[in-house]
């Protein structure tokens, strides 16, 4: 009674903050022998951190480590780094490989725990000298990948190998590690093909009825209601719910993971929704396919209206954000796209640009700004490369006109309230807020008539955002510009998007209005929508 | 068949450049073979251990070590202090690694705590270094041996005793120190050893009540005990107490233990295994034994005149390296190189890891300079650790290395094409452009175009492999293929 009864792993008030911003509060959580426990919850949620502290990492230590204490199997332990946590048999199936493509399976397998022989040199100089024992390592990484019935020689190099079999490969590591007791899976479906997801959830079945406790983090709530026992919510850092999966269900998890308060970004005088149902189609996307790694597009269709804010949410990793760099031709991408009814080239670099379509990019400092020139040079750049603006023709040549660019400039830097000394000050020295608000100044320089913008409030203070937000309301209100607004931030998106597309899986799993239900939200983020009842 | 053959031209893409090369320079060059044999094997037994120093770095993720340099410069300080003291022939070159060896440990130390400051451009990293290191080498030699530490010397001081001379003549001291022990003492030293180390091996496992286990110890003895014994044969013995061995008596013996080598393992094997491996060792042996037979190639065997010792050395170290490639160190070397993030969370100490390979690394380049120098008989004071790493590095990826991945193969390879074509590449721009000066510039042009060309090669290869690979694996096509259309 008292074996069964005993937790394989128990977090008990756990918190951490970074630089005074609290990531985790007092979450506490058990885990018993053989179960599969389910972690969910939005990116930032915590989930990462979480782990992290479980494991040790360095990162937690170097950032004034946490409260609260971690017990594995009833012991109280303190991990000081990874290593710690594999010597007291925790494990974990990371999300990006942790292999070594030269290497063989079984070295793989047996990476910084080499079987050895002892040698001369060894007996004199230590055992870093003793030579590998091959036989032996293959043998086990044999019995390892028999175990998650993966009939593939262990001799084979990792290169070359399919995606899935590598992550069966990671398995047959930490399984091969003899005292494994809980095992972290990481987002282990996300790159995995149906059937191979299937195998998965498999093996981690059949790793439970051997004992082995797991943690199971995902999206995916369909693999949730299948295979795990037990599951926790976390939201912003805090612990929302733990049930047993057999008292809940898909809609009500799916609630738990997106419910909040909707945060009153725009005043809704400043944000009068006008009716955009009979308007021409700004901008129409068929079947878009975009080679951004992370952030893979596979076949997005949509058509946005003019004078439309139109929002693109989805969890990281979806894909959302390699809508608009693909769009703007930053990756390879094809597919059918049209700009008020003119066929984009993706062949040709700036093809977007020069067709109106102007772009606020989420990576800010790498692709949004120069770092190292001033704001008036910044603001003006995207217009004069593409637009030949602000230049005077002095017949040999095209000089830049200073005179100009410093009006505009200054011009700018009122309307948007960007706080600076002057035009002439270097961007790299202004706040998040303040240089995300030079990108969209950028941006309108170019008078698009789309504007994309993505990421626009990531790492800028609430006062900055809300700024922002309401100067996007503004501009469609006043001007009529048609903007898609590419956000992680659903709150935000409902805020002020007429529509709001989900993505997932690299597909518009659901277009939603911003007054749809929390738990429709949760649900088509969670690639759940067509398998549940809702609608 | 073909686009076998196609792909393993590709591959070896940068060593069949050079090899087409030498044969090209070798017919425009006007030399005959034995004088490319002679030079060759001389200039072989100088410069190989240099360029095996190399690998280990390469294997741990550093990289191409520019810093060989430094270790070639504790070399250099110890044999200047090995002539100051009068070390002189064998014990000469023992005194002179024995003071080079603690001092590459120590830069090797240093410099692989600078490069772990400074993961992923160790190489630019270790060419400065090695200038840097460089410059405090000129101050101790210039200024401070004869100007702060008195040393009275003429022979190797300037005549004001402030500052060493430019050259250093190792006529009587270490001269040939290493290349001219005879193979006799060689041969009573291995069996004597050998006998010692049984012994204690013995002793310790009998103290520690390990079973003795007799048959280890007696397959290293005997065939020494036999080579011993046959030593007294009066015939045998005047061949033996030569120290050099005709390459031509050297290709002779290698033939012989590759027959007798695949002979063992045909009648020894497994019911199961077939002997073709062995039959065609034994096929290609006879045939080089039949080339031996053209009399150009038959005079040039007869010419060059092998160090025995010193071809002892880099035949060990070769097989050292492999050894070493296959322990555990070995492993998390490869490990770190491959993979830091995977290396570190395997629980393997990178940066240590890393310092032990740039200690090897230097200490090897150390003791590669004093064979190089003891060979050489003199030692140019300011200038002979400059090239060093230039000609190493050269040499290395003319065989086919690259900043990732190198094999002893090629680097033995890579000696070959690399000083064959340095040889020739005088006599070619003599009797191309009647100038053997042009030659001599041609020289260092190649030494900077190998490395150059090599590199852009090896990208070559690499870039069109990303492509091979995705094409290749029906799997992942397919597998990228569903997760495209879903």
């Amino acid at each position: 009674m008292m074996e069964e009864q005993r937790y394989v792993l128990e977090l008990q008030h756990i918190s951490k903050e970074y630089s005074g911003n609290p990531v985790l509060q007092d979450v506490s959580l058990t885990v018993k022998k053989g179960q599969i426990y389910a972690l969910m919850g939005e990116n930032g949620a915590g989930k990462s951190t979480l782990m992290n502290i479980l494991f040790g990492m360095p990162v937690i230590h170097s950032t004034g480590g946490f409260t609260g204490t971690i017990k594995i199997s009833g012991e109280e332990v303190n991990f000081l780094s990874p290593h710690d946590a594999m010597e007291a048999g925790i494990g974990m199936v990371h999300q990006e490989f942790m292999l070594i493509p030269g290497f063989t399976i079984a070295e793989n397998i047996k990476v910084g725990r080499e079987d050895t022989l002892p040698t001369l040199p060894s007996r004199v100089f230590g055992p870093d000298l003793e030579r590998l024992n091959r036989p032996k390592m293959n043998a086990d990484a044999r019995v390892a990948l028999d175990n998650i019935g993966l009939d593939i020689s262990e001799e084979t190099k990792v290169a070359g190998l399919p995606v899935g079999y590598m992550q069966f490969v990671e398995i047959a590591r930490e399984i091969d590690k003899k005292n494994i007791k809980l095992l972290v899976f990481d987002e282990p479906t996300a790159v995995l093909t149906e059937s191979e997801a299937d195998q998965l959830l498999k093996v981690m079945q059949s790793l439970a009825a051997k004992g082995i406790a797991i943690i199971f983090i995902t999206h995916r709530l369909s693999e949730v209601m299948q295979v795990a026992d037990y599951m926790t919510v976390l939201r912003d850092g805090e612990l929302v719910a733990s049930k047993a999966i057999a008292d809940t269900s898909a809609v009500e998890i799916a609630e738990l993971m997106v419910g909040r308060a909707i945060e009153k970004l725009v005043d809704d005088d400043k944000n009068t929704k006008v009716s955009t149902e009979q308007n021409e189609v700004a901008l129409s996307v068929k079947d878009l396919y975009v080679d951004m790694p992370g952030e893979t597009a596979r076949g997005v269709t949509f058509e946005v209206k003019s004078g439309e804010i139109f929002g693109i949410g989805g969890l990281a990793g979806q894909g959302k954000v390699g809508i608009p760099n693909g769009l703007m031709g930053m990756f390879s991408s094809h597919g059918d796209v049209e700009i008020f009814g003119e066929k984009l080239n993706f062949t040709k670099l700036g093809n977007a640009l020069s067709k109106g379509l102007a772009f606020v990019s989420e990576d800010r400092r790498g692709v949004g700004l120069l770092l190292e020139e001033s704001i008036a040079h910044n603001i003006m750049f995207g217009a004069m490369t593409t637009k030949r603006d602000y230049l005077s023709n002095f017949g040999i040549t095209k000089l830049l006109s200073a005179g100009r660019m410093n009006r505009h400039a200054k011009d700018m830097i009122k309307l948007l309230d960007i706080r600076c000394v002057g035009g002439g000050q270097r961007v790299g020295a202004l706040s998040g807020g303040n240089q995300q608000k030079v990108c969209l100044a950028s941006a309108l320089t170019m008078k698009p008539r789309i504007l994309v913008v993505s990421e626009p409030t990531r790492g800028i203070d609430i006062g900055a955002k809300k700024l922002i937000m309401e100067y996007l309301a503004h501009l469609r209100q006043e001007e009529g510009l048609t903007i898609i607004m590419i956000s992680s931030e659903l709150a935000e998106l409902r805020s002020i998007c007429d529509r709001i597309a989900i993505v997932s899986d690299g597909k518009i799993e659901d277009i939603l209005a911003p007054d749809a239900s929390d738990a429709q939200f949760g649900l088509a983020m969670s690639a759940a929508a067509q398998n549940s009842e809702v609608s | 068949m073909g686009t076998n053959l196609g792909k393993f031209l590709f591959k070896n893409n940068v060593a069949i450049l050079f090899l087409l090369l030498s044969v090209g320079a070798f017919a425009a060059a006007n030399v005959s073979l034995p004088f490319l044999f002679e030079e060759l094997f001389t200039r072989f037994s100088r410069n190989t251990f240099m360029v095996l120093s190399l690998l280990i770095p390469v294997v741990a993720g550093l990289g191409l070590n520019f810093a060989i340099v430094i270790g070639a410069i504790a070399a250099q300080i110890a044999i200047f202090l090995t002539v100051l003291w009068g070390g002189a022939g064998f014990v000469g070159v023992l005194m002179a690694v024995g003071m080079a060896v603690p001092m590459a440990i120590l830069f090797g130390f240093l410099v692989g705590k600078l490069f772990n400051s400074m993961k992923g451009t160790e190489m630019i990293g270790g060419m400065v270094a090695g200038f840097f290191s460089d410059g405090l080498y000129q101050f101790l030699f210039l200024f401070v041996l004869g100007g702060i530490i008195p040393i009275a010397n003429d022979q190797l001081m300037i005549s004001t005793g402030i500052g060493v001379l430019n050259a250093i003549v190792l006529e009587n001291s270490i001269h040939h120190g290493l290349d001219n022990v005879a193979m006799i003492h060689i041969l009573d030293f291995a069996f004597f050893a050998s006998l010692a180390l049984s012994a204690i091996m013995l002793i310790v496992r009998g103290v520690k009540k390990q079973p003795l286990n007799l048959k280890q110890p007696a397959k290293v003895v005997l065939p020494l005990a036999v080579l011993y014994a046959l030593g007294f044969i009066p015939a045998v013995g005047r061949f033996l107490s030569a120290d050099r061995l005709m390459l031509f008596y050297a290709v002779m013996i290698a033939l012989a233990i590759v027959v007798l080598y695949s002979l063992y393992h045909i009648i020894r094997r497994k019911e199961s295994e077939k002997p073709t491996r062995f039959i065609l060792y034994i096929v290609g042996a006879a045939v080089v034994f039949g080339l031996t037979y053209i009399p150009e190639l038959e005079r040039s065997l007869m010419v060059v005149r092998l160090p025995v010792l010193t071809y002892i050395v880099i035949i060990s170290l070769c097989l050292g390296i492999k050894w070493f490639m296959n322990t555990k160190l070995g492993q998390n070397m490869r490990t770190v190189g491959q993979d830091r993030a995977v290396a570190a969370s395997s629980g393997i100490n990178v940066n240590r890891i890393r310092i032990i390979a740039m200690i090897m690394s230097t200490s090897l380049a150390s003791i590669g300079q004093i064979i190089s120098l003891q060979n050489i008989g003199t030692m140019a004071t300011y200038g002979s650790h400059q090239q060093v790493a230039l000609f190493s590095i050269a040499a290395l990826l003319v065989g086919g290395a690259s900043v990732q991945r190198a094999t002893v193969k090629q680097a033995l390879l890579g000696v070959f094409l690399f000083h064959t074509l340095f040889i020739l590449s005088a006599n070619a721009g003599q009797s191309l452009l009647g100038n053997a000066q042009i030659g001599e510039y041609f020289r260092v042009f190649v030494a900077y175009a190998v490395i150059a060309v090599a590199l852009a090669m090896h990208a070559w290869v690499r870039k069109s492999n990303k492509q091979v690979i995705t094409q290749i694996d029906p799997r992942v096509a397919a597998t990228a293929a569903s997760a495209e259309s879903k």
